[in-house]
This record gives C-alpha cells, sequence and structure tokens, in this order.
C-alpha cells in the first residue's frame, strides 16, 4: 500500500459542507421570500414557463392511453356513448329553454326590486394536464394560463360543481387548489334555506367539514351547499357539496358536519374556469344577499376562528331566546 | 474523476427522466408509495462522481420539482441537496459495501430526507405527520440494487 502505482482506496473528495451551507441559506431565502414578498409570484410564473416541457413530457402517457382507448374502443360502445350523449343534450337544451324564459322573468323581478343585474358570467374551458404528484395536497395543473387570461383565484368548475380555484399561473397552464385540500376554505351557503357556513377541505378527496354548525343550525343530510359568495372570490350559487353527515357531540360547543363535494374531482377532465365579471363585484355578490335573511343565521363569518366561533355562539344564545319566548 | 462527455450526457439524461418519474401522474392512492426517483438518482450519481455531481445539481432539480409540484420554492431544493449532500459524505463508504448493505444506507439517507421533508411540510402548512412518508424511503432503497447495477452497466457500456 501506498505505492504511487496502486489507486489509493480513498481518494480525497471535495468539501462539500459550505456548498451544502449556501443551498440551505439559499432555499430557507427563497422560501421567506415567497412568502412575503409578491414579485415572487412573477419570479415563480416564469420559472414554471421553463419547465413546462417537464409538464408535457409527463403528460403524455395518460394522452397516448386515452387516445389508445379511443382508437381501440369497439364501435358499439362508441354508439352507446353516442346514444347517451344525444339523450343528454335534448335533456339539457330542453332545460335551457326553460332557463331562457325563467332568466328574463327573474330579471324582471330583480328590476322591480331594485336589485343589481346578474349577467352571465364569462368563461373559458381548460383541460387537465396532470394532478400534483404529491400525496399530501389536492393540486392540479390545468392547461390554460396567462396568455388565456386566467388570473390568480379565478374559480375553476368541472360539469357538476365547484373544483377549486387558481393559485398559480405560468404563460401556458396553472395550477388549481381544490376544495378537498386541507388548506382550502370556501364560504358557502344551504342552499335550502340560506345559512351560511365555512367548508373547510379535509385532505380526503371525497369530503369537506363545514365548521363551526351550532348544534341548533338547520341543517340535514342531503343539503346542497352552495357558495355564498361573501369571499368576493366565488360567485355566489355555484354547487360545492352535499351533506353528508350531521352528527351532534353533547360535549361539543358545535356539531360534526361533513360534506361530500358535488363536483367529481377525482374523475374530471375538463374543466370551466370562470373569468372575472366586468360588473363591480361589490355589486354584483353582496349587494342582494345581506338583506334577505334574519340575522340570526348569520353563523360563521369569514374571518379568525375565535370570531366566528363567538359569532355563532352569539347566533346560538339568539336562537335559544328565540325558542324561549315562544 | 471527470466525465466524459457521454458519462454527462447519461448523467442528465438519468436525472431528467428522475424528474419526470417523480412527477408523473399516479393515481391518488399510489402516491404515498412513488420511491423518491430524484434522491435515488442523486445519490447514485453522487457515489460515482462526487467530484462531478454533488449538492448544487440536487439544488437545481429541486427546485425545478419545487416549481412542478407547486411546493414552496425551496422546499424540495433543500431536500434534495440535502440527499446530494449525504450521498457526497458518504460516498467512499457505500462504494467499500455490499449492495444490501447500500440498500440499507440508501433507505437510511432517504428517509432522513423524507424527515426534513416532511418537517418543513408541518412548518409551512398544515400537513399530517405520520411514518407512511417513510413507505417511499423503504421502497427506494429496495430499488436500490436493480437501479445501481443498471446504471453500473450503461456506464460501463458508454465509456467502453
Amino acid at each position: 500500500m501506498g505505492g504511487s502505482a496502486i489507486k489509493p482506496l480513498f481518494t480525497r473528495g471535495p468539501v462539500p459542507g459550505y456548498r451544502m451551507l449556501l443551498c440551505a441559506v439559499l432555499s430557507f431565502a427563497l422560501m421567506f421570500a415567497e412568502d412575503r414578498f409578491s414579485w415572487m409570484v412573477d419570479v415563480r410564473a416564469s420559472m414554471a414557463t421553463l419547465v413546462s416541457p417537464v409538464q408535457w413530457v409527463v403528460s403524455l402517457p395518460t394522452e397516448g392511453l386515452s387516445w389508445g382507448a379511443l382508437v381501440f374502443a369497439d364501435q358499439q360502445e362508441l354508439a352507446d356513448e353516442n346514444r347517451a350523449l344525444r339523450e343528454q343534450l335534448l335533456n339539457l337544451s330542453s332545460r335551457v329553454q326553460r332557463m331562457a324564459s325563467l332568466s328574463t322573468e327573474n330579471a324582471r323581478l330583480r328590476k322591480l326590486l331594485n336589485a343589481g343585474q346578474r349577467s352571465d358570467v364569462p368563461y373559458i374551458t381548460s383541460q387537465l394536464l396532470t394532478l400534483d404528484a404529491d400525496p399530501f395536497s389536492h393540486r392540479m395543473v390545468v392547461d390554460r394560463g396567462e396568455q388565456d387570461g386566467v388570473r390568480i383565484g379565478l374559480p375553476v368548475l368541472d360539469a357538476y360543481g365547484l373544483v377549486g380555484q387558481v393559485i398559480s399561473t405560468s404563460a401556458y397552464n396553472s395550477r388549481v387548489l381544490m376544495i378537498s385540500d386541507a388548506s382550502h376554505a370556501v364560504p358557502v351557503e344551504v342552499n335550502r334555506n340560506g345559512l351560511r357556513f365555512i367548508a373547510q377541505g379535509s385532505g380526503k378527496i371525497d369530503q369537506v367539514n363545514v365548521l363551526h354548525v351550532p348544534d341548533t343550525a338547520d341543517i340535514r343530510v342531503g343539503d346542497l351547499l352552495v357558495t355564498s359568495g361573501l369571499a368576493l372570490r366565488f360567485p355566489r350559487g355555484l354547487p360545492v357539496a352535499r351533506v353528508t353527515e350531521v352528527y351532534h357531540d353533547p360535549g361539543k360547543p358545535f356539531a360534526r358536519v361533513s360534506a361530500e363535494p358535488v363536483a367529481q374531482l377525482e374523475r374530471s377532465r375538463n374543466f370551466l374556469i370562470q373569468m372575472p365579471p366586468e360588473i363591480d363585484a361589490a355589486n354584483l355578490y353582496v349587494g342582494d344577499s345581506l338583506d334577505e335573511l334574519p340575522r340570526d343565521n348569520i353563523a360563521a363569518p369569514k374571518d379568525a376562528e375565535a370570531t366566528s366561533a363567538e359569532a355563532a355562539t352569539e347566533a346560538q344564545a339568539a336562537a335559544d331566546a328565540a325558542g324561549e319566548n315562544n | 474523476m471527470a466525465f466524459r462527455p457521454q458519462t454527462t450526457l447519461l448523467c442528465w439524461l438519468s436525472l431528467l427522466l428522475a424528474l419526470c418519474l417523480q412527477v408523473m401522474p399516479l393515481p391518488d392512492v399510489w402516491l404515498i408509495w412513488r420511491p423518491q426517483w430524484l434522491g435515488l438518482m442523486l445519490v447514485y450519481w453522487c457515489i460515482v462522481s462526487p467530484q462531478s455531481v454533488g449538492v448544487v445539481h440536487g439544488f437545481a432539480f429541486g427546485l425545478a420539482l419545487d416549481v412542478l409540484q407547486g411546493a414552496p420554492l425551496g422546499h424540495n431544493a433543500l431536500v434534495l441537496s440535502l440527499t446530494a449532500f449525504m450521498g457526497v459524505l458518504l460516498y467512499q463508504r457505500i462504494r467499500a459495501y455490499s449492495l444490501l448493505q447500500q440498500a440499507f444506507l440508501v433507505i437510511v439517507v432517504l428517509g432522513i430526507a423524507q424527515l426534513v421533508d416532511q418537517w418543513l411540510r408541518s412548518i409551512f402548512g398544515a400537513g399530517p405527520v405520520d411514518l407512511s412518508f417513510l413507505l417511499s424511503a423503504v421502497i427506494g432503497g429496495a430499488l436500490w440494487p436493480w437501479l445501481y447495477t443498471l446504471l453500473q452497466m450503461l456506464r460501463r457500456r458508454l465509456t467502453a
């Protein structure tokens, strides 16, 4: 050993400590900057445009599979699908005909009431590109980006209901946070009676939790929850979820209510991204909704947990008082 | 030992492939079973040539992964540069080990990286921390002997 002809057993490698330190500092700086500075959105968007080829490559196998399924589908299957779609088209167009007369009637009535006009909301269609490969969050990438007018915060729908909202964009695609993600919350109201709550994602794809529901609140299994429009982010009246469980725990101040998203979060591939309407948002969303319902029903304002809890207990106390008076 | 151009090409291609595999869409139930492809590949190249592949590679590919996955920028960059760092620290030891021993060490390395990943997750957002995230490290370790043999063979054939 030790002779110059023999390759040394332990070659001297580089000292990676400083580089590691540098990278760690850089990483934390990036994380901090993204949390604090809004210009990081642009940085991220340009980087996303840089890596979008990878996204495209990654979506190829799925596209190939669906192409293959189309090519090798037998004719009977296609004919069946075609017939089903025709039936659906007939069904829907008859409903649209009814809608037309109803919407003019609605517009007339709203004019009578001096309420603001509701206009059709413009939208663009988009296709699923990839689902985020992170088992701990529910996000997906769709194939529309800033070039198509997509902006952060726009609501995303499928054929059945609300899917989520755009949280970041690049030039050609954008990322959507689904309503079932644990970090997503959406203000909703019960379609039947207008009770307002917050629906927060649970981290499970088929469940959202309705927060701060007083035990006395009139909410039942099967109730449809629609967006209330109070966050000024989603327009009013988009179907969000259907209540699947209402559990009253005598030891807890609030009932535990869970609901199943009506959008097919796992299955849909085509989505609508709703564009911001031209009319002043404050007029459109809130102006006509607050005075329609008795104050007692307001259970959870979109605020910090503590305040919503207080409001809800107040609401509960008010409801109790009303009960005693009767 | 500096790379020949073919090996450099192989290195970059394999890392890019690993990046693609890392973000390849999978059904929700399978996501937790996905091995850390990028981590595995980085560890391999750090062992083969710690002079040319190292922490900075981990950082760059981690940043790309962050953008692709929509994670906070710097999250995966930190995790992967840490993985590469451990690879560069341990390369002499790993080279001397048998394939099985290597696999166990790789499980440990990837597991530590996953642990840091979970810490960052719980710092920057609510994420349930349970031990199932270690599955991907174990699967990575199980894949190691095959990956190592395959890449060694490819590299030899390219440089021969």
